[in-house]
């Protein structure tokens, strides 16, 4: 199991020529980046009148995500931290402007000119301290000040993130609220461990509309029939945070024999035959049995 | 890097209290065909900072934009070509984007610039 990418080095070391190509030659990565940034886009809300806007993609590495901004007809403007990843995406022509820079040293952009910003798998980043003078909160601060007063009025940041904990989430949603923003978390698919993704929706000024839903909230289809895959993959990497919550929570659960009960009765719905409920039903065995 | 983006980017140093416009050193600049959409320019219009914008594509060679510009020349398709063409199709491949307060230079390669900060500038 690989572990986390934020964990291992700082990005602009991380994301080297290796990687950038590694990441932009997998059709499993360029076909989840796709996805989410899809999402972004459909969360970012913009009017439905065909006119082009200028976006801004923030972590857009080697230009997967700003495709799908090209691909809706809009221009943008894509930063990242990694000469190696802005190689790749120069090399596949992508349409939008490409600059190099550090999203945690503030967006030098002119206040109120950016119709929308996405990031897809990038900000969490912004946790780790990769040098002594980093300092997350203050990067977070810049960050998330800049992304404000670049924006117009009523303009939206979409923000795909893969936090580490709870803690990490709650440190960025924090300084995005404290920077002005209006908005909250919305959680595709959050009964599947694989599938899982969220997206911070904020927009700049009071909220235009209420809060949008996460898909698969109500439990609808999450049956991770997509996520055939390994996911042990270090660009998309849930797996490693999630698995061993998931073993310990079952671990405590399935010993009970209200678990228990609670399946044989599921079963029985379901029209198979179950073995009566008795005392000895979800007994401790003696070890010698 | 476009005109367009240009327009948006300012001198991001510490203490610097106006980074817009930055200056450009030109060594090469390449043009790129951009589907014309008149639909963006009007959006864009007045989010644009004319002067700079004027500025801009005269030190990149192209000298066709009016000195001043209202929303009443948006009626006019040979205003907005030359728009369009100023805005979207002149890249400055490579030379500089220079901080107007401090004279720090951001270097532009391959048309991308380097806007890294040293960690005294944060
Ligand atoms: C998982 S990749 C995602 C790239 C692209 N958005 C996509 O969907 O394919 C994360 C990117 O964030 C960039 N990144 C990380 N920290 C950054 C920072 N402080 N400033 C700008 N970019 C950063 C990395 O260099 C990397 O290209």
């Amino acid at each position: 199991m690989t572990s986390r990418p934020e964990l291992q080095a700082p990005p602009e070391i991380f994301y080297n020529d290796d990687e950038a190509r590694k990441y932009t030659s997998s059709s499993r990565i360029i076909d989840i980046q796709a996805k989410l940034s899809e999402r972004a886009v459909e969360l970012l809300a913009l009017p439905n009148d065909d006119v082009p806007r200028l976006l801004l993609d923030i972590g857009c590495g080697s230009g997967l995500s700003g495709e799908t901004l090209s691909e809706n007809g809009h221009q943008w403007i894509g930063l990242d931290i990694s000469q190696s990843m802005l190689d790749v995406a120069l090399e596949r022509e992508v349409e939008g402007d490409l600059v190099l820079g550090d999203m945690g040293q503030g967006l030098g952009l002119r206040p109120g000119v950016i119709d929308g910003a996405i990031s897809i798998s990038a900000v969490q980043w912004l946790c780790n301290a990769d040098k002594s003078s980093h300092e997350p909160r203050i990067r977070l601060k810049a960050f998330f000040g800049s992304l404000y007063r670049c924006l117009g009025r009523g303009a939206r940041a979409v923000l795909q993130v893969y936090p580490e904990n709870l803690a990490q989430r709650e440190l960025i949603l924090g300084f995005a609220m404290r920077a002005g923003f209006s908005g909250g978390i919305v959680v595709d698919f959050p009964h599947s461990t694989k599938r899982r993704k969220e997206y911070l929706v904020l927009t700049c000024g009071p909220p235009s509309s209420a809060a949008p839903r996460g898909k698969g909230e109500d439990g609808e289809s999450c049956s991770d029939e997509d996520s055939s895959g390994d996911e042990d993959n270090q660009s998309v990497c849930i797996s490693d945070r999630h698995r061993p919550r998931k073993k310990q929570r079952l671990n405590k659960k399935m010993k009970g024999r209200e678990w228990v009960l609670k399946k044989k009765e599921q079963m029985r719905r379901k029209g198979n035959a179950v073995p009566a409920d008795t005392k000895y039903t979800a007994r401790k065995r003696k070890a010698r049995f | 890097m476009r005109l367009l983006t240009h327009n948006m980017l300012s001198s991001n140093i510490k203490g610097v209290t106006n980074g817009f416009p930055l200056l450009i050193e030109v060594e090469k600049v390449v043009e790129k065909q951009v589907d014309f959409n008149e639909d963006f320019l009007r959006n864009m219009f007045a989010k644009i900072e004319w002067k700079a914008l004027v500025k801009a594509s005269r030190t990149m060679g192209y000298t066709e934009l009016p000195e001043n510009s209202e929303a009443s020349m948006l009626n006019s398709d040979e205003f907005l070509r030359k728009f369009h063409h100023a805005l979207l199709e002149l890249h400055l491949e490579e030379g500089a984007l220079v901080c107007p307060e401090t004279g720090r230079k951001f270097p532009v390669n391959k048309g991308i610039p380097n806007m890294l900060l040293h960690e005294d500038e944060v």
